[in-house]
C-alpha cells in the first residue's frame, strides 16, 4: 500500500527533495485511524527525543504532527507519515511528510490562514502547524492528492 | 469502550487526564462530563491535564467546549497543571483557550472553584 500511494502522485517540493537528499533512516507508518495518530505522535516523540531536541521543540513538532495526520485523514481520506531522520553536515532534523490521494486543496493561500475550515474545525491545522515548525512546504494537486512536509531542527 | 475516569467530591468532578487521548476518547470525555454535571448536580469540574505533553487544537477545542457546555448548565470548568512546553505550544498553534479558568495545580484549581460556591 506504501508503494502504491507515493507512486501514484509525483510529488515535487524543495522540501521534498532536501528530505531525500538529507536521509539517514525512515519509518513509515499508515494514517486511518485515530489510533493511528497517537501512534504517529509517540514515534515521532521517540524521533525528537533521539536527536535530543529541547522539550518546547519536542512538543511542538509532535503538536504539528497531529494537526497534520488530522488533516491527512479527515480530508485526505487517509494516507500515511514518512518520519525521516535528517543529517546535514552536524546539523541533526526530524522530518516528517504526509501523503494522501485525497481530493487535494483548491486554494492553499486560503487553506494556511487561521481559523479557514472546510471540515468544522477550528481551521488552525495548517497554519499553526507551520508556526510550529523550521521548514514546511505543501504540494497538493486537486484531484490527485497533497503531500505536506515539515522539518524540525536540532538547535 | 475505552473511557476516562470521573471522580465526583462533594459537588465538584474531578478529570485526571493520565493517557494520550485519541479524538473519540476526547468526545466520549466531554459528552460524559456534560452528562455527569446534570446527574450529579455538580457546581464544578477540575479537569488536571498535568500528564498530557501534547494539546493540539482537537483537544483544545474539546477543553473549551466543555467549559462553555458547563457554563450553560451552572457549572465552572477549571483546568489545572499545563505543561510549560504545552503552554508554549498551544499559544504558537492559535489557540488561547478562550473562556477557560485555569489554575497552576489542583490545590490552586480547588481554591478557584471553592472561592465561587462555597
Amino acid at each position: 500500500m506504501s508503494a502504491a500511494l507515493n507512486n501514484a502522485v509525483a510529488f515535487d517540493t524543495a522540501l521534498l527533495e532536501l528530505h531525500a537528499r538529507l536521509r539517514t533512516g525512515r519509518i513509515t507508518l499508515p494514517l486511518r485511524s485515530d489510533e493511528d495518530v497517537v501512534a504517529l505522535r509517540r514515534h515521532v516523540r521517540e524521533r525528537a527525543v533521539a536527536i535530543a531536541l529541547s522539550l518546547v521543540d519536542q512538543t511542538k513538532l509532535v503538536t504539528a504532527a497531529s494537526e497534520l495526520a488530522r488533516n491527512t485523514i479527515k480530508y485526505g481520506g487517509g494516507g500515511e507519515a514518512h518520519l525521516d531522520a535528517l543529517e546535514d553536515g552536524f546539523k541533526r532534523g526530524v522530518g516528517l511528510i504526509f501523503v494522501d490521494n485525497g481530493p487535494g486543496i483548491t486554494d492553499l493561500d486560503m487553506a494556511l490562514r487561521d481559523g479557514y475550515t472546510t471540515g468544522g474545525g477550528l481551521g488552525l491545522g495548517l497554519g499553526g502547524s507551520k508556526r510550529l515548525v523550521d521548514e514546511f512546504d505543501i504540494d497538493s494537486r486537486p484531484g490527485e492528492g497533497t503531500a505536506v512536509s515539515v522539518v524540525k531542527w536540532k538547535r | 469502550m475505552e473511557r476516562i475516569p470521573i471522580l465526583r467530591m462533594g459537588d465538584l468532578l474531578l478529570v485526571t487526564i493520565q493517557v494520550d487521548m485519541h479524538d473519540r476518547l476526547a468526545m466520549t470525555l466531554q459528552d460524559d462530563l456534560t452528562e455527569r454535571i446534570v446527574r450529579d448536580n455538580a457546581k464544578g469540574v477540575l479537569i488536571d491535564i498535568s500528564a498530557l505533553d501534547l494539546v493540539d487544537s482537537f483537544i483544545g477545542r474539546m477543553i473549551s467546549n466543555t467549559a462553555a457546555m458547563a457554563r450553560v448548565l451552572d457549572a465552572q470548568t477549571v483546568v489545572v497543571g499545563m505543561q510549560p512546553a504545552v503552554a508554549i505550544t498551544l499559544v504558537e498553534l492559535g489557540l488561547t483557550l478562550h473562556g477557560v479558568k485555569t489554575a497552576l495545580n489542583v490545590e490552586k484549581g480547588m481554591a478557584l472553584l471553592g472561592k465561587n460556591h462555597f
